[in-house]
Order: C-alpha cells, then sequence, then structure tokens
C-alpha cells in the first residue's frame, strides 16, 4: 500500500494508460503475415462449418425426395393407410387430421394471442410484480419441451378436469397450448415496432386507449403477428411428440372429425408410425410422407419470410 | 422519448388547471372491461404453467406414496425396468441416456452454430446475410419426425460405414442420434448468437480495427466476449431443447437403458420413454401411468432450470446494450 500513495495521481493515470495502451495494442494489433494466414484459415474454418450446416439441410431434404421417389403418385394423397398393402397406401385421413387440427389451433391461438400480447405491451405495468411473472412466465413456456405438454394433454384434457377423451379436439387444443407462447412473443415485438408517436397522436385527438390500439397499433402490426402466427401454425403442423400422448397414435383408415370419439390421426404421427417399421416399403412411405409435409412447410416458411420483408415498414 | 418528456410537460400543466378538462364525461366501462378481458388472456399463460405442474405433480406425489417407490431409490437407483418384474426404477441410466444424445449434439452443434454465427455478423455482406440467414431459419423449422427419420434412414448406415464404433447394435446409437439432434439445434445457436454480437456497438470493433486489429482479432478477441452473455443464454437454451427433444431419439437412439456415455450404445433417453410408453393404452392410476409424470417432472424441473438460467443471461446483455 505504502508505494502507491507515493505516486502523484498523474503520474498513476498516467501509467495505468500507457499499460493499458500496451496491453490493448499487444491483443488487437495486427502481426503482418502471421496474422494474415491465421485470419484465413479462421475464414476458412468458418465456411467449412457453414457449409456442413447447409448441406445437412440440403441432405435432409433430398435424401426424402429420393427415397420417397418410387411413392410420389396422387395416391398418396387420396388413399388411406395400410399395413398389408404399402403399395396402396396414403395418407389421406392423416392429412385432414392435420389440416382439422391446425384449423382449431388458428382460431384458439390467434385472439387468445394477440389479446395476451397488446395487455402485456399496452396495459401491463413492467414494474407490477405480477406483470413481470406474466412475462417471465410466457418466456418460459416457449422452452418446455414438446413433450410436457403432450402430458399436460393426457393428464388435463384427455382425462382429468377436462376430460374430452382421445378426440381430435383434445388434440388441437393441446398443440394450441404449445404453439401460444410464441404466437405471444412474436406479437409482442410487432406491436412494440409500432412507434409511440403513432400512438400518442391518436391519444392527443381525442381517442381512447383501445380504439388507439384497434385503430392504429393493431394494423400497422398485422404483418408482424401475421409472420409469427404463420411460424408457430407451421411448427404445430410438424409436432409429433405431444400428439403421441393425445391419442393420435391409432390407425384409422377413415377421415376423422372434430368430436367423433374412434380415434384421429395427423401426418406426422402416421409418418414416425411407418417409420418405425422395419420393413423397407413403409420406410419409403414415409419418406414420401417427409416429402408432403416439407413442401407444406417450406411454402408456409417462404411465405412468412416473403411477408416479413415485403411489409417490413422502417418507421 | 422527445415525445414522452411533452407528455409530461403537459401533465404538470394539467395538474394546474381545473382537472375537468382533459376528464372523459363518462367513465368508460367498456374501456375498463376491454382491459380486463386481455388481462384474462394474458393470465391463461400462468393458468398452463399452473395447470402442467398440477398434472405433473399429482401423478408424482402417488408414484412416491401410493406406489411405494423411494425418492433416493428413483434419483439414484441405477437399474431401469418399470413395466418388468420385478421392476426397478432407477432413472440414472435413462437421465444418462439424455445427457448423453445432448452432449454428443452439443458437441457438433457449438462450434458449428458459433461458427456460422460469427460468420453472418462479422464477415457476411447485407446480401449474404438475407440469403443465409432465411435458409438457416428453414432448417430450424423442419419437423423433428423428419431429421429423425433423416438420422435413422441415412446418417445411421453411413456412419456406421465409416466409424464402425459408433454403431454398436444397428441402426440404433446414442452418437447418432445426437449427431442428428446437433443438426436440429445448430440454427438455434447460430441465430441468436448472431442477435447477441450484432447487438455489440460498433464503437467497439472500430476502436479495434483503429488500432490495427485483423477481422478474426476483433470476431474473437472483442466482439465475442463483449457478446458472451447472449451466446452462453443461446448455448443453454439449444441444451434444453436437446433434452426436451423426443423424435428423434424415439427413432434413432434405440430403446435400452444403458447406463453409459459411449456413443456407440443404444439408450432409452427420459423423453424417449415417455413417448414410447404413453403411446400404448395404459390405465390412469396404474405404477406405469405415474412412473410417466415422474419421469416429466424430472424433464420439467432441468428445463425449467436451463430457461430460467438463460432467460437471465439474455436481460443481462441487453441491459448492457440496448
Amino acid at each position: 500500500m505504502a508505494p502507491r500513495t507515493r505516486i502523484p495521481g498523474t503520474e498513476r493515470a498516467r501509467l495505468a494508460t500507457s499499460g493499458a495502451h500496451a496491453t490493448t495494442l499487444r491483443r488487437l494489433t495486427a502481426q503482418p503475415g502471421a496474422d494474415i494466414w491465421k485470419g484465413n484459415i479462421f475464414l476458412a474454418a468458418l465456411l467449412f462449418a457453414l457449409t456442413i450446416a447447409l448441406a445437412g439441410l440440403a441432405a435432409i431434404i433430398l435424401q426424402a425426395a429420393i427415397e420417397g421417389a418410387p411413392a410420389f403418385s396422387i395416391k398418396l394423397l387420396t388413399n388411406g393407410p395400410s399395413t398389408v398393402n404399402p403399395e396402396e397406401a396414403g395418407f389421406r385421413p392423416a392429412l385432414i387430421g392435420t389440416l382439422y387440427l391446425i384449423l382449431g389451433v388458428i382460431l384458439l391461438v390467434v385472439p387468445l394471442g394477440v389479446a395476451a400480447a397488446v395487455y402485456l405491451e399496452e396495459y401491463a405495468d413492467g414494474n407490477r410484480w405480477w406483470n413481470r411473472v406474466v412475462e417471465l412466465n410466457v418466456q418460459n413456456l416457449a422452452g418446455v419441451p414438446s413433450i410436457i405438454y403432450g402430458i399436460l394433454g393426457l393428464a388435463f384434457i384427455v382425462r382429468g378436469p377436462l376430460d374430452l377423451g382421445f378426440i381430435l379436439a383434445a388434440g388441437s387444443l393441446t398443440l394450441a397450448l404449445l404453439v401460444l407462447p410464441t404466437v405471444i412473443l412474436a406479437s409482442r415485438e410487432a406491436i412494440r415496432a409500432v412507434p409511440s408517436s403513432i400512438r400518442e397522436g391518436s391519444l392527443a385527438l381525442g381517442a381512447t386507449q383501445w380504439q388507439t390500439i384497434r385503430r392504429q397499433v393493431l394494423p400497422a402490426a398485422i404483418p408482424g403477428v401475421v409472420t409469427g402466427v404463420i411460424l408457430a401454425v407451421s411448427r404445430a403442423i410438424g409436432e409429433t411428440a405431444p400428439l403421441l400422448l393425445v391419442g393420435a397414435a391409432t390407425f384409422v383408415t377413415f377421415n376423422p372429425s372434430f368430436l367423433g370419439d374412434d380415434g384421429y390421426s395427423a401426418l406426422p404421427v402416421l409418418i414416425f408410425n411407418y417409420a418405425s417399421r422395419p420393413q423397407e416399403e413403409f420406410r419409403v412411405l414415409a419418406a414420401a410422407g417427409v416429402v408432403v409435409m416439407l413442401v407444406v412447410l417450406l411454402a408456409m416458411n417462404s411465405f412468412a419470410i416473403w411477408l416479413r420483408n415485403r411489409y417490413e415498414q422502417q418507421w | 422519448m422527445e415525445a414522452r418528456d411533452t407528455i409530461g410537460a403537459f401533465g404538470s400543466v394539467d395538474e394546474a388547471r381545473p382537472a375537468t378538462i382533459l376528464e372523459a364525461p363518462s367513465p368508460r366501462y367498456g374501456e375498463k372491461l376491454i382491459k380486463w378481458v386481455l388481462a384474462a388472456c394474458a393470465l391463461l399463460s400462468v393458468l398452463t404453467t399452473t395447470a402442467i405442474v398440477v398434472s405433473l405433480l399429482v401423478p408424482t406425489f402417488d408414484f412416491f406414496t401410493r406406489d411405494g417407490v423411494g425418492l433416493g431409490e428413483f434419483l439414484f437407483g441405477t437399474g431401469w425396468a418399470p413395466t418388468f418384474q420385478p421392476a426397478s426404477f432407477g432413472v440414472l441410466p435413462i437421465l444418462v441416456g439424455t445427457l448423453s444424445t445432448s452432449l454428443w449434439g452439443m458437441l457438433f452443434a457449438v462450434p458449428i452454430g458459433l461458427a456460422a454465427a460469427v460468420w453472418l455478423s462479422e464477415y457476411a455482406s447485407p446480401r449474404q446475410r438475407k440469403v443465409v440467414k432465411p435458409v438457416l431459419e428453414v432448417l430450424a423449422g423442419i419437423p423433428t419426425v423428419a431429421i429423425g427419420i433423416f438420422g435413422l434412414v441415412f446418417l445411421s448406415p453411413l456412419i456406421e460405414d465409416v466409424f464402425p464404433f459408433m454403431v454398436n447394435v444397428p441402426p440404433f446409437s446414442a452418437g447418432v442420434a445426437g449427431l442428428a439432434i446437433g443438426l436440429m439445434i445448430v440454427p438455434i445457436i447460430a441465430s441468436l448468437s448472431d442477435d447477441a454480437m450484432r447487438s455489440v456497438p460498433g464503437g467497439l470493433r472500430e476502436a479495434a480495427y483503429g488500432l490495427g486489429s485483423t477481422r478474426m482479432k476483433v470476431s474473437t478477441r472483442v466482439v465475442f466476449p463483449a457478446a458472451i452473455s447472449g451466446i452462453i443464454a443461446s448455448l443453454v437454451l439449444a441444451g434444453s431443447r436437446a433434452v426436451g427433444e423426443t423424435m428423434v431419439v424415439l427413432l434413432v437412439a434405440g430403446a435400452s437403458p444403458n447406463l453409459t456415455f459411449d456413443p456407440g450404445s443404444s439408450v432409452l433417453t427420459m423423453t424417449a420413454f415417455i413417448g414410447q410408453t404413453a403411446t400404448g393404452d395404459i390405465s390412469t392410476g396404474s405404477i406405469t401411468y405415474d412412473t410417466i409424470f415422474a419421469v416429466g417432472s424430472l424433464l420439467f424441473v432441468i428445463t425449467l432450470a436451463l430457461n430460467l438460467f438463460a432467460i437471465r443471461m439474455v436481460r443481462k446483455y441487453r441491459e448492457v446494450y440496448e
């Protein structure tokens, strides 16, 4: 301690600065030659890693397309599944099941998700503990594994308090709860992106808070909300694990209905069912199913990305 | 900000005047009603969490009391055979199975995801970025059942040919399942780490370039450390995804509860146990039914801890730079 006090203040500052200067230079300044080839190797490694990721994506799509090619025909869409006759088997009841499931998800998730997002962004006072609990809760729910939602569906919706039984509506409700946090988070982001000057202008003209939200904020936030909903729905289309628990595992050969209690099927569940059979013919069928699913999802995702780029507003 | 200040100024003027001028002519019950309806929708998410916790806890409680499985036996037992006679309920083999597939997945995904993020944030031109980032997002949107089939039908035979020690019981292997999971979480790491690195202020980069840094030094010694809390958050979230992944392990990891980290061995994970067991028709209140929920509770606790940690780390970097 003693020597430190002997150095005058300005001297100490000078020492500290030059020390920091030397360290920074040592760590950051390029050493000609060595750093150029090191930098090149680094960039090569980055590009190599990126290539692996993109090649993986391409391989997933190509592998499914090549493997499933022999099964491509209109039968894939019009015929029912079969355990004995893979050449004639198709995905019709599963496709219709998925369509119904998704319809239910959209009907539930859009109003609930947008309303929750509007409350959290426009009304909630972030300093109140209950609002912070809701926020944290939504963020955490977005990361809960999908199979846990399956357990929730089994214990709470299929049996337990709601006691709906293994029906399509129960599957739809489970999937809706699963993607609800995603929709809330995306809608919140879209609402937050609307500048506050617009709200203030509307309020200054005498509009009430709800009039401001309904006529100014929500219309401006629609592209973002729609993008979020599309991404959430495309996640719901591909979700398999929770549906295994809430009854979509059965081999159904007829078209399902919302409340019919004799079983339903969904596209990814049937694909999984085919894929876990050892015979080659069923694997081909599973691959063809994957292609059908990927085509739908890629179309939806591309539309969402296009929508985001097209309507992205610079305020 | 400026607009807010102006309103604040008016607010103080308002206090000086008779307040009646700015008040609404009626109490506006409709406005209040709307607020409460919206709040109820937001509250639904809290109810979802409550429902998850309750539906997990009640059968788990039965599992430990009515079915008479000891907590110590469950957490530290090394034998998992819940449907055999005599049954044993040691969760360690399937816990290690989960950790093993997640570990191999992270081992593959962390370097690749981070490299992709550094490239996207520090090297890519805006045009390259505009192409590559959506493509990675598409990879994130591929259903896990498709990735599982890819692992089972393509990766597993391929790896069996090249590294036979990776696949002991073809076509099932923890290592190959990990690889497929890795492919699934690369876009999560890449996208979230890219966000974190891009929120590092440009001034830091420019200062380093001003001192004569190369792009590599700016990336590794300035931007990467400055974004570290966001990067850790992305890794933890990816880990939580890997732990909770079901379809890939159900298809590729096999179903033998082996207590090992050996990548070539076939393992049963917690999620695969739940998925596989719950598919069959099991009656409410049977011990098998309760076992699903006990395993589910453990899985929920693990992912909850990971998620909360990641949320905290994200808040940290948002506070610093935004």
